[in-house]
């Protein structure tokens, strides 16, 4: 278990003051101008070797894709999107840090946008956040007023604004581009890639979209050193992480602890274990409404991070903790999340367009058993055409669920369709 | 220029290319439904992936940009099962109602369905309905059919410069729609119906008219503007059904304007199609003979100087260079093609053409417009301009009423004096005009048609060698015309020779007495009022203003029922062909002209079309190549005179209706309904 000494996210609780003032005591905004006077190549260094991989769901590391912006400002300026459009259902870790812990997003916006040469930072913050933007809104008010921001951020000589942009509610936006299109204006649809947002983004400039959670951990990374943040967790997959731990537990939390804590652990460790205990586990999805679903055999050994959920064929994703014990009708809950997927497709390409549509109708059979053995192979045939087949990562979040239900609880779908056919066989006798 | 390899052949395309476009060079077709090579590239059909090596998922081959030593797949395993899967995709919520949609035989979505499509369907939940959309006039909609491609939304907000089509809704309801329920304000908004996929957007007037495979097809010119716009004819027994856009890079590109598309349905209203004689002050049916007889009792004998002849806006080449013939063999030098009295010198072929060409435009940085709207007298050419307007770096100045020309532009005011102040370097624009590589003028039929106009062409000159829009390999200065005969009849001479009367004089004349037989060959732009006590020939295929007004009417063709050559504003010499006959008795023209010319005891010394071919090259050598443009010699042209301060009016007031094809058409009766009057505005207790 993570020490707390450890723990970066110190007042992920709330039970501290989320101002300034507390945020300063808890060792924020502590020797920033130091720290970029280390210059640019130093920072993405930093990033590179502490091994911080994305945190909003898809696991790029962070500093190589820092690096990748261009290395001189041509006459179009760079930018740092911030992705704080959390809407992965499950995940409500980006949440508390904007309303307990808005500081620490600031800083990072200021360390990664000096080393990536951006002068400008717009964070996309989710519509329905109103009492987030409203916080991080005064957070940053007080950050120019101290003069952390601004023309002259921390006095390093460096001009550096920050703008809070609040979204709609629509989930693709938390789509890189598709956000990329919402700040510019336009309808959040994803953009074909190439070109990637580091060549061409907002406004047609190199732009870096990155997580709250990946920005918001890179300044105490940067004051601790890369080495302190290497040495937790596993190689590959290291650092700590905010878990966000919700359904059929005791006590449902936000809990930061050690990447590579293994699942069981983290759930009896933080959540106060499985309502009815351990024993009484169903399945659990790991990271987020879009990562397959896995039965409980495999929840008694995983480790949570990318390489390991990866290798049983589900992901860390956002790290969103979803555990279902047997009262929950797992066919139910997945098909819940078909009718969410068929919601928020944005309609741009086809296979997603019509096949969440497709799915989510059909699941919403099985959930009953009206339907046949032979279709359940269509279903899992569908998110197979789906998958890998459209603009951005939407179509793949829409088709693994039911992949992962298909895989692993397939004789449940079956005795459902089969108890359908016999009740109606009873009726018309 | 990256090498890469597409089903095993080894091929070298420019760095910027995409994948589809290099399978394209090798002939490896890919099924696409969204791209479309005029508009920018969506990706989101899906149908064009293809499997890359060392690529984790298929990539859209559309708007994957090729690389070094990339090896690519198109009908691996896995690109086959990508396409089945996006196919099975796009039919599952596709009505499928193929027996009862027009775009049934012509659809991308059947063709390719039978392609690359399953056997059978595996979707057994109800289908997607859409409420279908308002576009006004000309689009019909059928919405539940879309596919999403976006083309039209691309198109109407790129090509067309109207936004008005966008997509609302997420996910399976996401549907294109209009800004407000409106109607799409284009005049190119019948393309849609040509980039549609599937049949969602489809030819309203045409609504099941026909199907593709019974339609005789014939290659032709367009005559409602001068642009020349490639078309084709699609006609079933003696019927024109439908007027479809060719492909010609250097003029229409791939569009159509609306009036060209969907006038064809005044072909067959309003039609002359016998002779007639006036007697006892009325029109009454005649045989040929008897209408040559009426017309020889006048003319014999009668002095040249007596006689004229004008010509209208959709004559072609060869019965003007019949008429002139004739004309020249009754001694008479009143000819003139320029119905509207357009000070035009037929002596500088440059002073009269589009000398920059259309496709030309692209290369130009700077552009004046003098009283001139070319969004209705030219909207392929006013397309044409945006699209070297989007590129950017391209000043717009228009001097003339403020009208919206679907791209930014700079009203210089409303004045000839704005002229004067350009030609001596006092404007500002002179300035915008000089300092550029490429700068071009369009001198529109507003400025040439007026007493001033010779003055006006004058002082566009005088703008041109100051500004330096003429240089080497450069020729800047354009006039737009209206008429696609106007060129044609510039470049045969048909206008007054020595001490004869123009337009103005004929029409002068003809009042006075002086002139006492006014030959009209499809002349009906012109004031007839002023025709006086004349003897009026009109030859012509429409009851309109010249018909009312004539003593002996001999009936003529329409563009689509003769073989003729068209002279576009470019000077672009074209050939249409005969897509079906004249109906009743009438004849081509050019026969008529002969056959009067027999009557008259003047014989023309052709006897067919060849012959008369022969001796129009002969007479003007620029008919000898068809579809090149000979560039002109520059200078030489313009007399100084004083401009008046009289504001520019635009000739096109109406853009549904301009000449007596789209008057008789029903269909451009309700465009200018709907457009021009402001039918939008009706509420719902009207009618």
């Amino acid at each position: 278990m993570l020490a707390d000494k450890d723990r970066i996210f110190t007042n992920l609780y709330g039970r501290h003051d989320w101002r300034l003032k507390g945020a300063r005591a808890r060792g924020d905004w502590d020797g920033t101008k130091e720290l970029m006077a280390m210059g640019q190549d130093w920072i993405i260094d930093e990033m590179k070797r502490s091994g911080l991989r994305g945190r909003g769901g898809a696991g790029f590391p962070t500093g190589l894709k820092w690096s990748f912006m261009p290395k001189q400002e041509s006459d179009r300026p760079h930018y740092l999107v911030v992705n704080a459009d959390e809407g992965e259902p499950g995940t409500c870790k980006d949440r508390d840090m904007l309303r307990f812990d808005p500081h620490k997003l600031i800083e990072g916006c200021l360390l990664a946008s000096f080393a990536m040469r951006a002068h400008a930072c717009y964070i996309y913050i989710r519509g329905e956040f109103y009492n987030e933007a409203s916080n991080l809104q005064v957070a940053i008010d007080e950050a120019y007023d101290a003069g952390l921001v601004g023309d002259n951020a921390c006095g390093s000589g460096w001009k550096f604004d920050i703008y809070l942009h609040r979204g709609a509610g629509a989930y693709i936006c938390g789509e890189e581009t598709a956000l990329i299109e919402s700040i510019e204006g336009k309808k959040g649809q994803p953009r074909l890639k190439p070109p990637f947002p580091a060549g061409v983004g907002l406004y047609g400039c190199p732009t870096t979209v990155n997580n709250v959670e990946s920005i918001a951990v890179a300044p105490t990374i940067l004051r601790r050193g890369a080495s302190w943040f290497a040495g937790i967790g596993r190689p590959n997959n290291t650092g700590t992480k905010v878990f966000c731990i919700s359904g059929n537990v005791n006590k449902p939390c936000n809990v930061e602890d050690a990447m590579g804590i293994p699942l069981k652990e983290l759930i009896e460790k933080h959540a106060g274990g499985v309502r009815g205990g351990w024993d009484n586990l169903q399945g659990i999805i790991p990271g987020g409404a879009s990562v397959p679903i896995l039965p409980k055999s495999i929840c008694d050994t995983v480790l949570m991070d990318f390489d390991s959920l990866r290798d049983v064929k589900s992901g860390l994703g956002t790290a969103a903790v979803m555990v279902m014990d047997k009262s929950a009708d797992v066919v139910a809950c997945i098909s819940r999340l078909s009718d969410f997927y068929k919601h928020e497709s944005c309609g741009q390409c086809t296979p997603c367009r019509e096949g969440c549509g497709w799915l989510a109708r059909v699941m919403r059979r099985m959930v009953k058993g009206d339907a046949t053995l032979a279709e359940i192979d269509t279903l899992e045939q569908v998110t197979y055409q789906i998958e890998g087949h459209t603009i951005c990562a939407l179509g793949d979040a829409a088709a693994w669920p039911v992949q992962g239900l298909i895989r692993h609880f397939r004789p449940e779908l079956e005795r459902r369709i089969r108890d359908y056919r016999d009740a109606k066989t009873r009726a018309a006798a | 220029m990256p090498k890469l390899t597409i089903d095993g052949m080894a091929v070298e395309v420019p760095a910027n290319a995409t994948i589809l476009q290099a399978a394209e060079q090798v002939g490896v077709e890919i099924p696409r439904f969204c791209y479309h090579e005029r508009l920018s590239i969506a990706g989101n059909c899906r149908m064009c992936l293809v499997d890359v090596e060392k690529s984790p998922k298929p990539v859209a081959s559309c708007a994957m940009p090729v690389a070094e030593g990339m090896v690519v797949h198109t009908r691996s395993d896995r690109a086959n099962k990508a396409r089945a899967g996006v196919m099975e995709f796009l039919l599952i919520n596709h009505p499928l109602d193929c027996p009862i949609c027009d775009q049934g035989g012509e659809c991308d979505l059947q063709d390719q369905a039978m392609a690359y499509g399953a056997d059978r369907g595996r979707f057994h939940e109800n289908k997607r309905a859409v409420k279908d959309k308002e576009l006004g006039p000309l689009v019909a909609t059928s919405m539940t059919r879309c596919i999403h491609c976006t083309r039209c939304v691309r198109f109407a907000t790129e090509v067309a410069g109207v936004p008005e089509l966008g997509a609302v809704g997420r996910g399976e309801n996401m549907e294109i729609t209009n800004y407000l329920e409106n109607m799409l304000t284009s005049e190119l908004s019948g393309n849609v119906v040509d980039l549609c996929p599937v049949g969602a957007l489809t030819n309203k007037p045409y609504a099941f008219g026909g199907r593709p495979w019974e339609l005789r097809k014939t290659e032709s010119i367009d005559v409602m503007d001068a642009v020349g716009t490639n078309i084709r004819v699609d006609a079933r027994e003696q019927k024109v059904m439908r007027v479809l856009p060719r492909i010609h890079e250097d003029v229409n590109e791939e569009w159509l304007a609306d009036k060209s598309r969907q006038a064809c349905d005044g072909l067959s209203n309003q039609r002359l199609d016998r002779p007639y004689v006036r007697k006892n002050g009325k029109l009454t049916e005649a045989t040929w003979p008897e209408a040559f007889a009426a017309i020889t009792a006048k003319v014999r004998g009668l002095p040249g100087s007596k006689i004229a002849a004008i010509a209208g806006d959709l004559c072609d080449a060869e019965s003007m260079f019949a008429l002139k013939g004739l004309m020249t063999a009754l001694g008479s030098a009143n000819l003139d093609c320029r119905q509207d009295g357009a000070a035009l010198d037929a002596l500088s072929r440059a002073s009269y053409l589009f000398n920059s060409t259309i496709a030309g435009i692209e290369q130009a940085d700077a552009l004046l417009i003098i009283g001139s709207n070319p969004r209705t007298e030219a909207p392929i050419l006013n397309a044409r301009i945006r699209k070297r307007f989007l590129r950017g770096g391209f000043p717009v100045g228009v001097i003339g009423p403020d009208v919206p020309l679907t791209y930014k532009t700079q009203n210089l005011g409303n004045s000839a004096d704005i002229l004067s102040q350009i030609a001596s370097g006092a404007h500002a624009f002179a300035a915008t005009l000089k300092n550029v590589k490429k700068p071009m003028l369009i001198v529109g039929q507003g400025a040439l048609a007026r007493a001033d106009g010779a003055a006006i062409l004058s002082v566009a000159r005088e703008i041109a060698d100051a500004c330096g829009l003429v240089k080497d390999g450069w020729n800047g200065f354009n006039v737009l015309h209206t008429a696609a005969a106007r060129v044609g009849g510039l470049d045969l001479g048909f206008v007054p020779g020595t001490g004869g009367k123009d337009v103005r004089g004929i029409l002068d004349g003809a009042g006075k007495g002086e002139i006492e037989v006014v030959y009209l060959l499809g002349a009906d732009e012109i004031d007839t009022n002023k025709l006086g006590k004349a003897f009026v020939i009109y030859q012509g295929h429409h009851g309109d203003r010249g018909a009312h007004r004539a003593d002996v009417i001999l009936p003529g063709a329409a563009y689509t029922e003769k073989d003729g050559l068209y002279v576009n504003t470019e000077g672009r010499v074209q050939q249409a062909l005969r897509a079906v006959f004249p109906p009743g008795q009438a004849r081509e023209d050019w026969t008529i002209v002969r056959a009067l010319s027999e009557s008259l005891g003047k014989t023309l010394p052709y006897d067919n079309l060849a012959q008369l071919r022969a001796a129009l090259r002969d007479a003007a050598p620029e008919f000898v190549k068809i579809d090149v443009i000979q560039a002109a010699t520059w200078g030489g042209f313009g007399k100084a005179g004083q401009v008046s301060a009289t504001p520019f009016e635009y000739p096109v007031k109406n853009y549904y209706m301009t000449d007596p094809i789209s008057r008789a058409s029903r269909t451009m009766a309700r465009c200018t309904e709907e457009f021009v009057m402001g039918g939008a505005k009706k509420t719902g207790t009207d009618g």
